[in-house]
């Protein structure tokens, strides 16, 4: 069973390994000179950026990943369900109804009060 | 010969611990949310481990997916004062730390002297499937009441999290 | 050989971290992270006994399963109320909501 899982090994290694080495290759390749002038700016053209980088997030980020995080729980219910699909009948069928007519009630209440809206 | 799964799970097991270390000791708190996510990740492989595959599809998906970006959209909405300083202990800390390591030492010592005997079986070759038929079949009032609670949370969550309507 | 007890010292050593956590930080969202590393470790422990003592059943996964659920659908509330006392008292350090005392 461990040896399936051995070339999502390889892969995350693979992914690694690639990323390390193109920084080495560029630690190896570049001019080792100290860098003056416009080379420390952040960027070398356009707008300087004002004021600190962990600025405030707005509320509507929050209330996106709020519902994002019960449909997934949702997901991890009904992925058993649709695998077994064919041997399970009519039984889970309605119980599946019920089960995403409840949260679809969520949804619901979540559109009426404009939290699925961009403000 | 080495046996390959011992090494895998001890190399599982100390990235978990010393991720979850880096969570509780880091002072910078969206540092300790991405610590979070590799601890998350490390607890998925020794599901995987523990050939509980459905289980660690469900980590990835929920805790390293979801929760982890929920933490960290609250962590950038109530950020205050110096980034690097926003995680730092209460007044309480030293009790806290007595009271750990004490429940450590308790649950270290019950642990050695109990020798569990028997030896893991074979898994049935579909575990999802095994899973969907206790869903649907011997749990099926649990699974709906897990849909009430979560249709519950989500309202509950939208309400807190938007403040009420504001007044006219 | 790695038995339960190695898989149970794991979890146990997980739970006293995530335990130091939820009592030691000043952070309200650094305490949920430490229930969650608690939860994780409980989540461990049913996992491996389920693996070793009852392999042919998924009971333990099915527990398992349930408290992502439940965990899942506490930080939700939980982040949301720590965002609701954050727009009332622009803090959200534990040390300060004590307005229930008098």
């Amino acid at each position: 069973m461990l040896q399936q899982y051995g070339i999502i090994a390889v892969f995350l290694v693979g992914g690694a390994a690639t990323a390390v080495a193109a920084l080495a290759a560029n630690w190896l390749l570049r001019p080792k000179k100290p860098p003056e002038g416009d080379k420390l700016a952040t960027y070398e053209c356009g707008l300087e950026t004002q004021g600190p980088t962990w600025i405030q997030f707005k509320v509507s980020y929050f209330l996106y990943a709020l519902v994002f995080l019960l449909f997934d729980v949702e997901t991890v219910f009904l992925y058993p369900w649709a695998v077994q699909f064919q041997a399970l009948g009519l039984f889970a069928f309605a119980e599946m109804i019920i089960f995403i007519g409840i949260l679809v009630l969520g949804l619901w209440y979540a559109w009426k009060e404009g939290a699925l809206k961009w403000l | 010969m080495l046996d390959v799964s011992a090494l895998l799970f001890w190399l599982l097991a100390a990235i978990t611990i010393a991720a979850a270390l880096a969570v509780v000791l880091l002072k910078n708190i969206v540092h300790s949310a991405l610590y979070l996510v590799l601890t998350f990740a490390g607890v998925a492989g020794i599901y995987i481990l523990l050939q509980a595959e459905f289980l660690a599809a469900v980590q990835l998906l929920i805790y390293a997916g979801a929760v982890a970006i929920l933490i960290v959209f609250a962590v950038m909405l109530t950020r205050r004062g110096d980034i690097k300083a926003s995680n730092l202990y209460n007044f309480n800390y030293l009790a806290a730390g007595v009271v750990s390591l004490a429940l450590l030492v308790i649950i270290i010592l019950g642990n050695g002297r109990m020798a569990w005997t028997a030896a893991p079986a074979p898994a049935p070759a579909s575990n999802v499937a095994a899973i969907a038929n206790a869903f649907l079949g011997r749990y099926a009032i649990p699974f709906e009441v897990a849909a009430v609670l979560l249709l519950v949370a989500m309202v509950g969550a939208i309400l807190l999290a938007r403040g009420g309507k504001p007044e006219r | 050989m790695i038995t339960l007890n190695h898989y149970l010292a794991v979890g146990g050593l997980l739970f006293c971290i995530g335990l130091f956590g939820a009592l030691a930080k000043r952070n309200a969202i650094a305490v949920l992270m430490g229930i969650e590393l608690m939860l994780n470790a409980v989540n461990i422990n049913l996992v491996a006994f389920n693996h070793f003592l009852a392999p042919d059943q998924v009971t333990g996964q099915i527990f398992a399963i349930f408290v992502i659920v439940v965990a899942a659908a506490e930080v939700a509330v939980g982040l949301a109320l720590v965002l609701n006392i954050y727009r009332r008292r622009l803090d959200s350090n534990i040390d300060d909501l004590d307005w229930l005392k008098w």
